[in-house]
């Protein structure tokens, strides 16, 4: 058996909730104070998942750098490949918020889209 | 090639004597370790210009402050340099003090100041409603003034340059000698300039000088003093320069307003050995905010925007040390300059350049220009006459620092003029980007920007004020 | 579709009926709210290059779930509210600095194409947000070399202009600013060495305390503060003590990081220097302007809404903050052509006036007085705490009676608070003060 101590994060109480697992099972949470509580720490342990946020360069715009995200969460153990692939990524203006700058980021079946505008500067 | 003069330094004093050199016929260059003129003690200080009553009688000390006094207006004038006769209180807070208050009057008196006079608690309060309650008394100094320390020490070294002076930024003086010629060589890290006569101008660091070159040594002592300064909506808060009694360590805190509207408080004083020690320190800010308690009532220190620390070169007899060096012909001292160093250094320029065109024999150059013009302050101007700046120049009508309401086109004037702003302090200092409220929060990063495009530099060799104060380090992403 | 280049329709029109000042969140929906609420004559002033104001370099996720009841980073949320300000066909100056807003509601402006310019607007809506407090203000002891940020600038160098600061960096304040640059430095390869609080509990959101903070194994000190910054040139170090009860340092406790970045995030303050000008009543708690149930100045026809009138913990409630300012003005201009003459005192209004008060933990509300004729059938009072309170009650009094008592688990400085008041409830009422206070009981 295997326990796991992490801080709620859905209020500003931030429980300390102690959770045991055997395996990828979760048998029992506690220190929480409410039902979002267990929610959070059930899914933080078994399957902890972000969405990452950051720039990649684009070249012909009208900003040196476009804010990107991943469209959903990945898992949290990938940020790092995540964050290499989107460093490595150049986007050509114009692009627009919504379009997709990595169609699957580090193999995570997760794209990486546009979070604003830029504009193609003309010459 | 031999200079006639070098001056070592850019400060106020250094600025001041280059400038009244460059009325005469010679080769004057400036040397100086910063990345800008107005880089070491001139940068930090109280913005004063004394009266003069507090200095020792028949001391070289009390003869420049009230020189120094009586020049600075038509010096303003002249060089368009932010000046307030605005008048200073000296605060008696103990009854029994009273005496050193006459005694103060009386030296005031013997060195030559003029108009003042011993007000009551009554009558002071009807001219500074805020002195603290335990003053009993106040010597009124109708006679001392605020300054931008900024521009007084920029637009000197201004009208040297466009009078011919050179300047050598980032330039140390190393080492000097002088040889069977009579010609000092003077070795820095950007290689050796020859030159007929040297003004030593250096600061906390005069003494090092003076003592390569002489065996009557001197020692100056880098005296820190710590500053507060207050936002501009309590500026109406005091309306004079006011000190408390002299002490052994100066004059004590002061509280005073400044050209721009601004509240100082300040200096404290510790006797410091690192000459570069420019660290403000808890104690010495609790210090300062207890001591200014004794002169003003309810501070608002809570508006407090910046507090910083300066140095002043504080020779050990407490005396400027002026003149050709007895045992080193050739070399001028300007050493032990504190204050009232920034007051007097008119009148400093005014004697050394005497001595030195005396010695030479120069003459007077015939084209020689008098005056300058600051970077143009739109905020003076109607909203027509400004409509018509914009017009023709339309950097004017982008505000890049907020809270100082500067515009672009004030910067670019900074960064363009002679001797022009190559860092984030240097336009600071020329423009007051920067120095408001939010204390370059907003702006530093367009003012970044307009220094790169001048500049011709990456935005990674920008720096806060030169050498190694680079701002950012590198571009995201390239890491990869 | 680009608007970029559309600026307005008619630059020479020197008349509006609303002058917003500010493009970000709050000007933005208070421009939609009164474009809906039937006003055309609307002209909103941004000083910046685009509409969005601080949301654009705020590109990290968690905005809109109140709002769109979905995750947006912030330049996506400024996007939803820019289209309707687009779609609308609202007109705006970028690049515009207002300079003065006179009492009589005249504001004075300028940019480079049009100079500088008055506009006579019959309403005034506030929204020029919040700026970051400077070390200066902090006084913290040491040298003044390159390398100290606040954490605003130096995430606009990272998300916008694409430099670093620096790969070593401490941070002082665990603001939601300070705790998202963490996250951001890291991810862009700088080593972040700790977090350094000055309060025994951090004023940001639990969730950034974990995302930005845990998920690096960043060290986050609470009561604790930076007593020296070493390097002449260019930050070298800094030293972090712990703080006693006083908040003054401890002896004893110093640690010593080296570092070449030191960011700053110790608080906002509402940037009012303009409304200050203007004569408006400024609130010495939240440093906002003192408004009435309308969101209305103490000059008439000039209202305030967003991080300009109080710091607001989520962008949502400054757009619907926004909103209702922007309803407001459009109904006080309707009420222009009823009223015999503007700006004079109204007896019976006075006489109907219920003053807010905060106490026993509540720091301040918003807003600070209502008329019951005046309100909508309900009003959201907001507030903050000067504290943490666990297991303990929300109060309203009206008068001496308590009306409401509502149990909180937790009660946080960090978070904006709200009651929601009934107009039917204060109708008529003769109630003279509405008190809000935490209870134990």
């Amino acid at each position: 058996m295997e326990k796991r101590e992490l801080t709620c994060i859905g209020c500003p109480m931030g429980c300390l909730v102690t959770v045991e697992m055997e395996g990828q099972e979760v048998l029992s949470v506690s220190g929480n104070t409410c039902k979002k509580g267990e929610i959070y720490a059930r899914k933080e342990v078994v399957d902890p998942t972000r969405i990452v946020t950051s720039t990649v360069r684009i070249e012909g715009g009208d900003k040196p750098r476009l804010s990107v995200k991943t469209k959903s969460d990945v898992p949290k153990n990938r940020i790092h490949d995540v964050m290499e692939e989107i460093n490595r990524c150049v986007v050509t203006a114009p692009v627009h918020i919504g379009d997709v700058v990595i169609e699957n980021a580090a193999g995570t079946g997760v794209p990486v889209i546009a979070t604003r505008n830029v504009e193609a500067v003309l010459g | 090639m031999i200079y006639d003069v070098v001056i070592i330094g850019a400060g106020v004093t250094g600025s001041a004597v280059a400038r009244e050199l460059s009325r005469y016929e010679a080769n004057v260059c400036v040397l100086e370790k910063g990345e800008d003129v107005c880089s070491g003690t001139s940068k930090a200080n109280s913005g004063i210009v004394h009266a003069g009553y507090d200095c020792q009688v028949g001391s070289m000390m009390a003869r420049m402050n009230v020189r120094g006094n009586e020049l600075m207006g038509q010096l303003a004038e002249d060089l368009d340099i932010p000046f307030k006769r605005i008048g200073s209180l000296a605060v008696c807070n103990d009854k029994d003090r009273m005496n050193d208050l006459q005694a103060l009057y009386d030296r005031g008196i013997q060195n030559g100041v003029k108009g003042l006079q011993i007000l009551n608690r009554e009558e002071a309060l009807e001219i500074e409603p805020n002195l603290a309650d335990g003053v009993v008394a106040v010597m009124y100094a109708p006679s001392a003034g605020i300054v931008c320390p900024f521009r007084l020490n920029i637009a000197l070294a201004e009208n040297a340059n466009r009078n011919g002076v050179e300047f050598r930024f980032n330039t140390k003086a190393e080492a000097l000698c002088c040889d069977e010629d009579g010609i000092w060589h003077i070795r820095t890290n950007n290689g050796e300039y020859l030159t007929r006569t040297v003004v030593n101008a250096a600061g906390v660091y005069a003494d090092v000088f003076h003592n390569m070159v002489s065996e009557k040594k001197i020692h100056i002592t880098a005296r820190r003093g710590d500053y507060c300064l207050l936002d501009k909506t309590v500026g109406n808060f005091v309306r004079h320069t006011v000190f408390q009694l002299p002490t052994k360590y100066g004059k004590g805190i002061l509280v005073s307003p400044t050209v721009h509207g601004n509240v100082l408080v300040g200096p404290t004083a510790f006797d410091i050995e690192d000459k570069e020690a420019t660290a403000t320190t808890a104690e010495g800010i609790d210090d300062l905010t207890a001591k200014a308690a004794l002169s003003m009532k309810n501070i608002p220190m809570r508006q407090v925007i910046t507090s910083f620390a300066g140095l002043r070169a504080h020779e050990d007899g407490h005396e400027f040390i002026l003149g050709e060096v007895a045992d080193a012909p050739g070399f001028y001292d300007c050493a032990g300059i504190e204050s009232p160093g920034l007051t007097s250094c008119p009148a400093i320029g005014e004697y050394t350049s005497g001595l030195i065109r005396d010695a030479l024999g120069l003459k007077n150059k015939e084209n020689w220009i008098g005056t300058e013009k600051d970077v143009l302050d739109p905020s003076a101007l109607s909203i027509e006459e400004r409509n018509e700046l914009i017009r023709k120049e339309p950097a004017y009508g982008t505000i890049i620092c907020r809270c100082e309401s500067i515009s672009e086109g004030e910067i670019l004037d900074a960064i363009r003029r002679p001797l022009g702003a190559r860092s984030l302090d240097g336009v600071k200092r020329r423009t007051r980007a920067g120095m408001g409220r939010c204390q370059a929060g907003f702006c530093s990063p367009r003012v970044m920007e307009i220094l790169q495009r001048e500049l011709g530099l990456p935005m990674e060799e920008i720096t806060k004020s030169g050498g190694r104060s680079t701002i950012v380090s590198s571009r995201t992403k390239e890491d990869a | 579709m680009m608007a970029d280049t559309v600026h307005t329709a008619e630059t020479t029109a020197r008349e509006y009926d609303i002058v917003i000042v500010g493009g970000g969140p709050a000007g933005l929906a208070a421009a939609a709210a009164a474009k809906r609420a039937g006003n055309d004559s609307i002209l909103i002033l941004e000083r910046d290059h685009e509409l969005g104001g601080i949301l654009n370099q705020c590109i990290h996720n968690g905005f809109g779930l109140h709002t769109f009841k979905e995750e947006l980073t912030g330049p996506e949320y400024a996007w939803r509210f820019i289209q309707q300000v687009y779609d609308l066909g609202i007109e705006y100056k970028l690049n515009t600095m207002v300079m003065d807003i006179s009492e009589d509601r005249v504001v004075t402006a300028m940019n480079r194409e049009d100079g500088m310019f008055q506009i006579r607007a019959k309403a005034v809506i506030l929204a020029m947000g919040c700026r970051e407090r400077p070390r200066g203000a902090l006084n913290i002891p040491g040298y003044r070399p390159a390398g100290i940020f606040s954490a605003g600038t130096a995430q606009r160098l990272v998300n916008m202009e694409g430099y670093m600061p620096g790969k070593e960096v401490v941070i002082l304040g665990s603001g939601d600013i300070g705790l998202i640059m963490a996250r951001r430095m890291t991810l862009e390869g700088a080593k972040v060495k700790v977090v350094a609080e000055l309060m025994p509990y951090s004023g940001g959101l639990k969730r950034n305390i974990v995302q930005c903070l845990d998920d690096f194994g960043i060290p986050l000190k609470l009561s604790h503060t930076v007593v020296d910054i070493e390097g002449k040139e260019h930050i070298t170090a800094v030293t972090i003590a712990e703080v006693g009860p006083d908040r003054r340092p401890v002896p004893g406790t110093e640690e010593r990081y080296t570092c070449d970045t030191l960011l700053l995030s110790c608080g906002l303050i509402p940037e009012n220097e303009l409304s200050k000008a203007a004569g408006v009543e400024l609130s010495p708690v939240t440093s906002g302007p003192v408004v009435n149930e309308s969101l209305e100045t103490s000059i008439p026809g000039v209202f305030a809404c967003g991080n300009v009138l109080h710091v607001h913990d989520l962008v949502d409630y400054v757009s619907e903050e926004a909103a209702r300012a922007g309803e407001n003005a459009v109904k006080y201009i309707q009420g222009l052509g009823e009223a015999q003459n503007e700006g004079a005192a109204d007896p019976a209004a006075e006489a109907r006036r219920i003053t807010l008060i905060a106490k026993q933990g509540v720091r301040y509300t918003v807003p600070s007085t209502i008329d019951p004729e005046k309100m909508d059938d309900l009003l959201t009072v907001r507030f903050r705490v000067g504290d943490v309170y666990k297991d303990s009650y929300v109060s309203v009094y009206f008068d001496d009676e308590r009306v409401s008592h509502m149990k909180k688990r937790i009660i946080a400085p960090g978070e904006m608070e709200q009651v929601i008041l009934q107009k039917s409830k204060l109708t008529g009422a003769g109630i003279r003060n509405i008190t809000i206070m935490i209870e134990k009981e």
